[in-house]
């Protein structure tokens, strides 16, 4: 799938513009703020517990421990990192996965269909971006909490369903990427609206779809403050909760620090998310650029 | 296929098809709603309900209306907590934007070497967790093993201090900076990529130079994606909670449980079980949120109309 027309290569048609040097070094102390902690993180992943608090930060230690940081992390306390790895994954699949085909399928109900009371879905939607995280976070953990879903999966799954935001962007790509004249031929032809919607639809949406469905993923992987009141039990924490709870460690009464592990633990968290915005940034760009027309 | 049977001449649907009402839309639409009364609309009439009560040691549950709004309103940890998060909005929110804009000005202006890579790098921290930001910023900052120790051991003496009541703020400003620069950079990129290369072409004719077109043609091209970030960061940043919450154990006497108004909310009823209270606490943040947003928005648009 292409991108949209409108996202077109400007550089081409301004051959005028002459690259400036002080601009680009300018912009080169902006990726160096950026990537000073992400370069501070790889370092100290490969130090021993000891070597952290004796070499420089940002260089090398006399050893190279990354391997041996990767199995500890991997093998620590009966191996739970790799347990919350699994939960992890198993969020982002069902949470995100069932937030974009929801967001998808809803998106295009509301940009393609008159129907009565599509205007007040689509006020209540939008108004809900504004409400705040924290006005939800604890109703829904009490609500929750009487319905017996704390402390198992669903309380983390259940409210990652939703992406007001997919909604919104999927309803503007279909709008601008689907004609209608495309639906109503092929209700002619006898197709019933589902099936339109798998075979045709579906495909012209797919630049939207992915960018809903890695934003989806992001939002879930990096999740960390609803599994904080959802979850007690380790065993089904997501990695950003038991990585805290590692690093927490560290203070208290019976001290055990393991910051080597929290920090390649870190890395090892980063490492699949960071390579699929990598991978899939021509996808996600065009469709960030087609939700921005409106 | 389709295209060769409209060739032939086959009816289009009659308008008084359309004009019936038509409830297919709803077998699109109702398994997101359905799921979004649970999530969003069921927490918030709960919210609501809980905070019309109180949990007493005698008789239980009480109806005491309007009693805990008072309350919240005159509880001075509430008040603390707010003033903060709102000193934080003031100083950080616009720094951030002003370099998102400026990162997004300089991608699009075909003035910059590799601008994909300068695109993409800028972005990436948005793919890192905040609890890994924070862990990351926490240890450098750190006086243990941290880039913070190493230059002040360098120095030879406590040059930087960010887990000091002064710098604490700063500090956490930095992070947030940090995490979510390149993702407004990117709102910004995306909308500027829309203008018509006509436009520029027409400034070049008239004469126009480069601060003449970000002022006359950039900004208010613009003024939609900046709305829309401000208010994004005016709610995030009234919602602060994880990076203070995840820094707490490294300052624990300068992060207090009422650090922002969300971390005090959650400290009510996870360390506190006052949930009533809690709620009522989210309530008021919810609505002091909603109506700034709402009026961030009415003064963009007025804008807009000029």
């Amino acid at each position: 799938m292409s991108a949209p027309a409108y996202v077109r290569s400007r550089d081409n048609s301004r051959p005028r513009s002459r690259k400036s040097i002080a601009l680009t070094l300018l912009m080169l102390l902006f990726v160096v703020y950026t990537l000073v902690p992400l370069l501070w993180l790889v370092i100290n992943a490969t130090k021993t517990q000891p070597e952290l608090f004796s070499s420089f930060g940002l260089w090398f230690g006399s050893d190279f421990a990354l391997f041996d940081n990767i199995a500890q992390t991997l093998t620590y306390n009966n191996g739970i990192f790799v347990r919350w790895f699994g939960n992890t994954l198993l969020y982002v699949v069902v949470g995100a996965g069932g937030a974009t085909l929801l967001a998808t399928v809803a998106g295009y109900g509301l940009a393609k269909f008159r129907f009565p009371g599509r205007r007040a879905v689509f006020a209540v939607v939008l108004g809900a971006i504004a409400i705040p995280g924290t006005a939800l976070a604890v109703p829904t953990f009490l609500m929750f909490s009487q319905l017996g879903l704390t402390n198992t999966p669903w309380a983390i799954i259940i409210p990652s369903l939703i992406s007001p935001f997919g909604l919104y962007l999927i309803w503007v790509y279909a709008a601008e990427s689907i004609p209608t004249e495309l639906l109503e031929a092929a209700r002619i032809d006898g197709a019933g609206e589902f099936r339109t919607f798998f075979t045709i639809s579906i495909r012209l949406l797919a630049p939207g779809i992915v960018t809903v469905l890695l934003f989806a993923v992001v939002a879930t992987w990096n999740n960390y403050f609803l599994p904080l009141i959802m979850l007690s039990d380790p065993a089904w924490f997501p990695l950003t909760v038991g990585l805290n709870q590692w690093n927490a460690q560290a203070t208290g009464v019976a001290a055990q620090p393991i910051y080597n592990l929290v920090i390649t633990g870190s890395l090892l968290t980063i490492l699949p998310i960071v390579a699929a915005f990598l991978v899939l940034q021509r996808f996600w760009q065009s469709g960030l650029s087609a939700g921005s027309v409106k | 296929m389709t295209t060769l049977s409209r060739q032939q001449g086959l009816p289009i649907p009659k308008p008084s098809r359309k004009a019936r009402r038509d409830w297919r839309g709803w077998a699109f639409v109702g398994p997101f709603m359905a799921v979004f009364l649970l999530v969003f609309i069921a927490p918030v009439i709960y919210a609501v309900y809980l905070s019309l009560f109180r949990e007493q040691l005698v008789g239980g549950n009480a109806f005491v209306g309007f009693e805990n709004y008072l309350l919240v309103l005159s509880d001075g940890k509430f008040w603390e907590a707010f003033l903060r998060v709102l000193l934080f909005l003031v100083i950080q929110v616009p720094i951030m934007l002003v370099l998102a804009l400026a990162a997004a000005m300089a991608i699009d202006s075909a003035r910059l070497h590799a601008t994909g890579f300068f695109r993409i790098v800028i972005f990436l921290p948005y793919a890192v967790p905040a609890v890994v930001a924070v862990l990351m910023w926490g240890f450098i900052y750190g006086g243990n093993f941290g880039l913070a120790a190493n230059i002040n051991d360098f120095l030879g003496s406590e040059v930087i201090t960010p887990f000091t009541r002064e710098w604490i703020l700063p500090a956490i400003g930095n992070i947030v900076t940090w995490e979510f620069v390149g993702y407004n950079m990117l709102i910004f990129y995306a909308a500027l990529r829309t203008i018509p290369t006509e436009l520029y072409e027409a400034a070049e004719l008239d004469g126009a130079g480069p601060f003449r077109v970000i002022t006359g043609i950039k900004i208010p091209a613009l003024r939609g994606a900046i709305v829309i970030a401000a208010i994004f960061s005016i709610i995030g940043s009234f919602q602060l909670f994880n990076e203070p919450n995840i820094l707490k154990p490294l300052a624990p006497n300068i992060i207090t449980s009422y650090f922002t108004p969300n971390m005090y909310a959650y400290n009510l009823s996870f360390a506190g079980q006052q949930f009533n209270y809690s709620a009522t606490v989210a309530i008021v943040m919810g609505v002091i949120t909603a109506v700034i947003a709402y009026v961030v928005q009415l003064r963009g648009s007025r804008k807009e109309d000029r």
